[in-house]
């Protein structure tokens, strides 16, 4: 399994590692942008969406990023100037440590993390800290009651997120991420082997918590309250202008092409693709070929899953802030834990 | 001097710095933003001990829960911009010989019971699972005590919280 990596040197498998993060941020963030924001939304709504730019209007996300850079960098009078101008940058870089753990095919990863899982929850997080900067260091009351409202709604969906998780660490007993995608993909149903053993199936109560959680920790609608265009400008980012918002913009869909790709690895079997297909047995025979076709198949299911939360994003109208706090404590924790009873029930008995 | 030692005084040197900011800074906010660098340092020198589950769990605990918790509460009440004054509570000398009599008993505690023993420079990263084979043998009365511990802090919190 290691051919290929032991054949660079370490400083060269860093290099390539870093620019690997660097491409599996930006590029789902691209790509979600264009494909789902720009193009899906104007679909739904009977309308083509931006079409100058390039072909298609494919060339806008460039053209958007260059207004973005020449918009003034405006900063109130009385900020606090120092914890404003890095809150964005806080944000952002909790998505750079979320990837670090994401495996994208049989050497292809960035780090092999032993606890996996357990960093990415964690690391998700501290987004939460630099939200609760930037609603304080604007000096606007909209901005601060939108990072307080963040606040309030990341903690309590972090929980039915972990507990929902824990269900997949039960049964593929680690969390590794590698671990999980490989006794997904070694696994068979009633040792029918053809399908490998997706975890969506035997953990479909955690599937849909899990990415109940994710749309509510990505504040997409029906979770947007601490955006709430209507009543609170645009909520922490009220303030944000040019290069600074566009950071928070980009930080948004990143995240959620990084949480994508977590989900597809928990459930849908991750980069591999079911190991009887071509004999293999463990992942020291899986072909270096799966190098290169393990980050597309990543990117095509991360593809499915953001599909999913931007048609719930386009679709639902907004949660009011207890309908959303009683969801979370009086919903989605008690069927979490009862999943995690009867997943840990059936994994002894079977 | 390996490269873990070097690691070691330049993050416990930032630490250092950041404990006397809390301490010292004239705004609350700021307080506890350097506070967040003080437990990040904490979580990484954990990392340089091969504590992987260790670290993840100070972070996951202490910066993304109880910082996140102490930052809702400040700005919920009282979160001025700019410098306060009277931030200091009168009887704050009172800290220092309770932060000295901490230090010595940390002293004693480690050198009493390691004395001149040196970690391998290659140590073995500690499992979660040998984590937990701890916890759920022998630290499992421990463990049990301090869920009590715990719950008891849950159960005054409603209690406070209902009293309307």
């Amino acid at each position: 399994m290691f051919a290929l990596l032991s054949s660079i040197p370490y400083w060269g498998q860093t290099i390539l590692r870093l620019l690997g993060g660097a491409v599996a941020v930006l590029l789902p963030a691209g790509t979600i942008v264009y494909l789902f924001l720009f193009k899906m939304m104007s679909c739904m709504q009977r309308r083509r969406g931006p079409m100058e730019a390039g072909p298609y209007g494919s060339m806008q996300l460039f053209a958007e990023v260059g207004k973005w850079l020449q918009k003034e960098d405006l900063m109130p009078e009385r900020a606090d100037k120092f914890v404003f101008k890095i809150a964005p940058l806080v944000v952002l870089s909790s998505t750079f440590l979320l990837v670090a753990v994401v495996p994208f095919g049989p050497d292809a990863w960035f780090t092999n993390f032993e606890a996996g899982v357990f960093y990415a929850l964690a690391v998700s997080s501290v987004s939460v800290l630099g939200i609760l900067m930037a609603g304080w260091a604007s000096a606007n009351k909209y901005s601060l009651l939108g990072g307080l409202r963040a606040a309030g709604q990341l903690i309590a969906y972090e929980l039915p997120m972990i507990l929902a998780v824990v269900g997949v660490v039960i049964q593929a007993g680690s969390m590794n991420l590698q671990d999980i995608v490989v006794a997904q993909n070694a696994g068979s149903i009633f040792g029918w082997d053809g399908l490998g053993n997706p975890y969506l199936l035997t953990q479909f109560i955690g599937f849909l918590i899990f990415m109940i959680a994710v749309q509510a920790e990505l504040t997409q609608t029906p979770f947007d309250m601490p955006i709430a265009e209507s009543e609170l400008v645009s909520g922490y980012m009220t303030e944000y202008s040019g290069f600074r918002f566009l950071i928070f913009f980009i930080g948004e869909f990143a995240t959620a092409g990084v949480f994508a790709f977590i989900a597809s690895v928990l459930f849908l079997g991750g980069w591999g693709v079911p190991f009887s297909w071509f004999g293999w047995t463990g992942i020291n025979d899986v072909d270096n070929w799966m190098n290169v076709g393990g980050p597309l198949i990543m990117l095509t299911k991360m593809l499915g899953l953001a599909f999913i939360i931007m048609w719930v994003r386009f679709s639902y109208p907004r949660f009011r802030e207890d309908q959303l706090q009683r969801f979370a404590w009086k919903i989605l924790i008690p069927i979490s834990l009862v999943n995690i009873v009867a997943t840990s029930v059936l994994k002894v008995a079977f | 001097m390996v490269a873990q030692n070097i690691a070691f005084g330049i993050i416990a040197a930032i630490m250092v710095v950041g404990a006397l900011r809390v301490v010292t800074v004239n705004n609350v906010v700021h307080a506890a933003l350097w506070l967040v660098l003080v437990l990040a340092g904490a979580a990484a020198q954990y990392v340089l001990l091969t504590a992987e589950f260790v670290a993840v769990t100070q972070v996951l605990v202490y910066i993304g829960a109880v910082m996140v918790l102490f930052l809702f509460g400040t700005m919920l009440t009282r979160a001025q911009l700019g410098k306060e004054k009277q931030l200091n509570n009168p009887t704050w000398y009172l800290g220092i010989p309770a932060s000295l009599l901490l230090l010595g008993v940390m002293i004693l505690a480690l050198t009493s019971s390691f004395g001149d023993e040196k970690l391998p420079t290659d140590s073995e990263l500690v499992s979660t699972q040998a984590i937990s084979d701890q916890i759920f043998g022998p630290y499992l009365l421990p463990f049990w005590a301090l869920s009590f511990v715990l719950l008891v802090a849950v159960i005054g919190a409603i209690v406070l919280a209902r009293k309307d």
